[in-house]
C-alpha cells in the first residue's frame, strides 16, 4: 500500500543497536561466546508509514522487533523515539511509552492468556495504564471488537473458542487498546491460511488510516511485506543488508542476497517460467557468523575483500540504502547511477 | 510422460470418528489420477483433507478412530485397500515412499542418517551390510551431500532442516519407488533453501523418472514444480486441470478467490481479495456446495445438492453449478 507520504516526520531513529545473547558453555555454564542476534544497526521509521522486515529465521527480525520496544534490554546503541532516547530508560520511566508502542504476535493462542475471556484481554492493557474509567474501557472494548470485525458477543468467549484468524484480530483488538501510534508485527499472518491472511492484512491496512498507525512489519514471506510495505528493510544475520522504497528494492535489488531471496520465491506466473539459480549452503550459525561480509560464503558475488572487511550501509540514492563491497569505495565493482 | 496411470484413486472416504454423534469427513469421495512420470499437486487450506488423502494411500490413517469407509487405491494396477498389512509393509518404502514436512518427527534421534537412510534398502532389497552403506553414500551424494561420507555417521540433529530434508529425500530414492509422495516438504524451511530442496526434487525427477503427489498449501510451489493439479476444499476435489490452466484460466470460484487473496511478488495489487469466514469443520459440511457459504456468486440452486465434478474445458474439471451447461461461468481479473 503505496501511499504518498507527504512531510516525512520520523518516529523512531535507530542508531548503531545492537543485541547480544550470552552463549553458555561448559560444566560451569560460563559465558564462552555471544550470539549477535541483532549487530550495529541502523535505520529510520517514519510517521504513518509501513517499514517491513524480510530475512530468514535467526536473522534478528524478532530480537530486533522486540529489543525497540524495550521488551529486550539493548547491548548498545541508541532508541530514539520523537527525539528521545529510550534505550537506556529503566522499565518505570517507560511506562509513559508503553500505551504508545505495541506489538502483534506469529501465535496470538501463545500471547493470549486462555484464562481470560476476550473482553478482559482486551480491557486489561486499559486497566494496566488506568486512565479510563471502568464504563469506559466497557465501551472501548465494544468499540474495538466492531472495529477488527467482531460482534460484541465475543466478550464472554475465550480464545480456545475462535480460529486461528480471529484470534488474530482479538489480538489486534487487545494491540489497539492502549491507543498506540506504532505497532510492531512480528509474523502476524504466517500461520494463517491465505484467505485468513488477506483479511488481516485488509484490517491492519484499514486500522492504519482510521489510526494514523505507524507500522514495523516483520515477517519471512517478501510476497506479504511487498503488499503491506512502503519501505522494506532486509536482515541477514543480525545485519541490515540492503534498506530501500519497496518499489526500489523488489525492482531493483542491489544486494546479492535480496536478489537471491527474491529470485527463490516461488512464482505463480505460468507464463514467464524464470531461470533460477538457487543459492547455494545454509545459513551459517548466527553465534559463529562469517568474518568480513556475512554473506560472503555464500555469495555467488564474492571477492577478497568481503571475506575480512565487514560492509557498512552505503546510501544509493532516493533512501536506498546497501552493504556490500560491490558499491563501496575504494573500488567499487559495480556502478550504479 | 505417458498416460499409463501409476495411482489410480477412485471414491475414497476417510473418515473419524470424534464421538457418538460426530463424524469428521476428513477425504469425502476424491477421484483422481496420476500419470507415469507425472507429477500432480494437490493444493488447499489446512484441513481440507491433503495430508489425510496421502496417509490414506500409505495405509497409515490412526485407526481407531480413523478408517478408510469406501473407494479403491491402485498403485501400478495393485489393489492397495485389498493388501494385507504384510503385504503393505513391504509395499511402503518400496514401491512407495513418503515425505514429510518435519523431518525430524519422521527420523528417529538416536539413530544415524547412514543406518535410517540404509533402511529401506536392507528391509526390501536385502541388501548387506555393506553393499547398503556403498549404495547410501551414492544416493547421499547424489541428493547434494558433499561429505557423504561423514554425513551418513551423523545423528539427525546434528543436520540442518534443509539437510536432514535431504536425507529424507535419499531415503524416499533409496528403492527407486513407482511414486513419491510429498506432504509440504519445504513449508517448514526458509525460501532459500526450499528453493534448493524444490530443485534437488525436479532434478531427482528428471533422473528417475519417478512420480510425484506433491502436496502444499502454495500455489506458487505448485506452479513451479506440478503438471497438473487437484484443488481441494472441505474433503472434496473442487477442480481440477493442468498447472498452466489452473493459473491462466481459474474456474471455480474457491480457486479464483485464494489466487486473488494471495499477494504476489512480480504484480501489485492496492488491496487483496479476501474469501469471507472460513473452511468448515469436517464433521459439519455445510448443505450443498461446500464453499456456498463463502461464495459471492452462491444462488439458491448452490445449496440444494452438492455439485459434481464436471468436465468444463480439455482435462479440466469443475465442481460448481456455473460450470453445470445451465450458466455462464465466472469472469475473473
Ligand atoms: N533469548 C534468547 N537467548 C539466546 N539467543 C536468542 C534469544 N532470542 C533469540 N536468540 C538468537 O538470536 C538469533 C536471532 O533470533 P530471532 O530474532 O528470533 O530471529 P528471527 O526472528 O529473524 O527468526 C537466533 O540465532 C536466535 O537463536
Ligand atoms: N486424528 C484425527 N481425528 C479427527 N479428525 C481428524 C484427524 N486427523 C485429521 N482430522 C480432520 O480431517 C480433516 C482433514 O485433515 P488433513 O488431511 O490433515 O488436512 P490438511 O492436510 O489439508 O491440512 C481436518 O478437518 C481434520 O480436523
Ligand atoms: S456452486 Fe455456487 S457457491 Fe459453490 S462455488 Fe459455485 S457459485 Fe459458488
Ligand atoms: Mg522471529
Ligand atoms: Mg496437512
Amino acid at each position: 500500500m503505496s501511499k504518498e507520504i507527504v512531510e516525512k516526520d520520523i518516529l523512531f531513529e535507530i542508531k548503531n543497536l545492537k543485541k547480544y545473547f550470552p552463549v553458555k558453555g561448559g560444566v560451569l555454564q560460563r559465558t564462552v561466546g555471544h550470539v549477535k542476534a541483532v549487530d550495529d544497526v541502523s535505520f529510520t521509521i517514519y510517521k504513518g508509514e509501513t517499514l517491513g522486515i524480510v530475512g530468514e529465521s535467526g536473522s534478528g527480525k524478532s530480537t530486533l522487533g522486540r529489543t525497540i520496544l524495550r521488551l529486550l534490554d539493548p547491548t548498545d546503541g541508541e532508541i530514539i523515539y520523537n527525539n528521545e532516547d529510550i534505550s537506556g530508560l529503566r522499565q518505570g520511566k517507560l511506562r509513559p511509552y508503553r500505551k504508545d508502542m505495541q506489538m502483534v504476535f506469529q501465535d496470538p493462542y501463545a500471547s493470549l492468556n486462555p484464562r481470560m475471556s476476550v473482553g478482559e484481554l482486551i480491557e486489561e492493557p486499559m486497566i494496566v495504564q488506568n486512565t479510563l474509567s471502568k464504563p469506559d474501557r466497557k465501551k472501548m472494548v465494544v468499540d474495538l471488537l466492531e472495529k477488527v470485525g467482531l460482534g460484541p458477543e465475543a466478550r464472554g468467549k475465550y480464545p480456545h473458542e475462535f480460529s486461528g484468524g480471529q484470534r488474530q484480530r482479538i489480538g489486534i483488538a487487545r494491540s489497539l487498546s492502549t491507543r498506540p501510534k506504532f505497532i510492531i508485527g512480528d509474523e502476524p499472518v504466517s500461520a494463517l491460511d491465505v484467505s485468513v491472511q488477506s483479511q488481516v492484512l485488509n484490517l491492519m491496512e484499514d486500522l492504519q488510516d482510521e489510526f494514523d498507525l505507524t507500522y514495523l512489519f516483520i515477517a519471512h514471506d517478501l510476497s506479504v511485506v511487498k503488499h503491506i510495505s512502503d519501505r522494506v528493510g532486509v536482515m541477514y544475520l543480525g545485519r541490515l543488508a540492503e534498506i530501500a522504497p519497496k518499489d526500489s528494492l523488489y525492482d531493483k535489488p542491489l544486494h546479492p542476497y535480496t536478489q537471491a531471496l527474491i529470485a527463490a520465491v516461488p512464482s505463480t506466473d505460468v507464463l514467464n517460467v524464470r531461470e533460477k539459480t538457487p543459492l547455494k549452503g545454509d545459513l551459517p550459525s548466527p553465534s559463529n557468523p562469517p568474518t568480513g561480509c556475512a554473506f560472503h560464503t555464500r555469495c555467488p558475488k564474492a571477492h577478497d575483500r568481503c571475506k575480512v572487511e565487514r560492509p557498512e550501509l552505503t546510501h544509493m540514492g532516493e533512501e536506498h540504502y546497501v552493504a556490500c563491497h560491490l558499491y563501496t569505495e575504494p573500488e567499487p565493482v559495480v556502478k550504479v547511477e | 510422460m505417458s498416460n499409463e496411470r501409476i495411482l489410480d484413486v477412485k471414491g475414497l472416504k476417510t473418515q473419524f470418528r470424534i464421538d457418538k454423534q460426530k463424524v469428521a469427513k476428513a477425504v469425502d469421495g476424491i477421484d483422481f489420477h496420476i500419470n507415469k512420470g507425472e507429477t500432480l499437486a494437490i493444493v488447499g487450506e489446512s484441513g481440507s483433507g491433503k495430508s489425510i488423502t496421502a496417509l490414506s494411500i500409505m495405509q497409515l490413517i490412526p485407526s481407531p478412530p480413523g478408517k478408510i469407509v469406501e473407494g479403491s487405491i491402485e498403485l501400478d494396477g495393485v489393489d492397495l485397500l485389498g493388501l494385507s498389512e504384510k503385504q503393505m509393509t513391504a509395499t511402503r518404502g518400496n514401491d512407495v515412499a513418503m515425505i514429510f514436512q518435519e523431518p525430524m518427527t519422521s527420523l528417529n534421534p538416536v539413530f544415524t542418517i547412514g543406518t535410517q537412510v540404509s533402511e529401506p534398502l536392507r528391509k526390501h532389497k536385502k541388501l548387506g551390510k555393506k553393499e547398503a552403506k556403498k549404495q547410501t553414500i551414492e544416493l547421499l551424494k547424489l541428493v547434494g551431500f558433499p561429505r557423504a561420507e561423514d554425513i551418513f555417521h551423523e545423528y539427525p540433529h546434528q543436520l540442518s532442516g534443509g539437510m536432514r530434508q535431504r536425507a529424507m529425500i535419499a531415503m524416499a530414492l533409496s528403492c527407486a519407488p513407482k511414486l513419491i509422495i510429498a506432504d509440504e516438504p519445504t513449508t517448514a524451511l526458509d525460501v532459500t533453501i526450499q528453493a534448493q530442496i524444490l530443485d534437488l526434487m525436479l532434478d531427482m525427477k528428471k533422473k528417475t523418472g519417478s512420480s510425484i503427489l506433491m502436496i502444499t498449501h502454495d500455489l506458487g510451489v505448485v506452479a513451479e514444480t506440478a503438471d497438473r493439479v487437484a484443488v481441494m476444499y472441505a474433503g472434496q476435489i473442487v477442480e481440477t486441470s493442468t498447472v498452466k490452466e489452473l493459473f491462466v484460466k481459474p474456474k471455480h470460484p474457491y480457486t479464483v478467490g485464494l489466487l486473488n487473496s494471495m499477494p504476489k511478488i512480480d504484480q501489485d495489487s492496492e488491496r487483496l481479495e479476501s474469501i469471507p469466514g472460513m473452511v468448515p469443520p469436517a464433521h459439519n459440511f455445510p448443505q450443498g456446495c461446500r464453499f456456498a457459504p463463502r461464495c459471492k456468486h452462491a444462488m439458491d440452486k448452490c445449496t440444494e445438492a452438492v455439485p459434481d465434478l464436471i468436465e468444463d474445458g480439455l482435462n479440466h474439471k469443475v465442481r460448481c453449478v456455473l460450470y453445470d451447461g445451465s450458466g455462464k461461468g465466472v469472469t475473473h481479473v
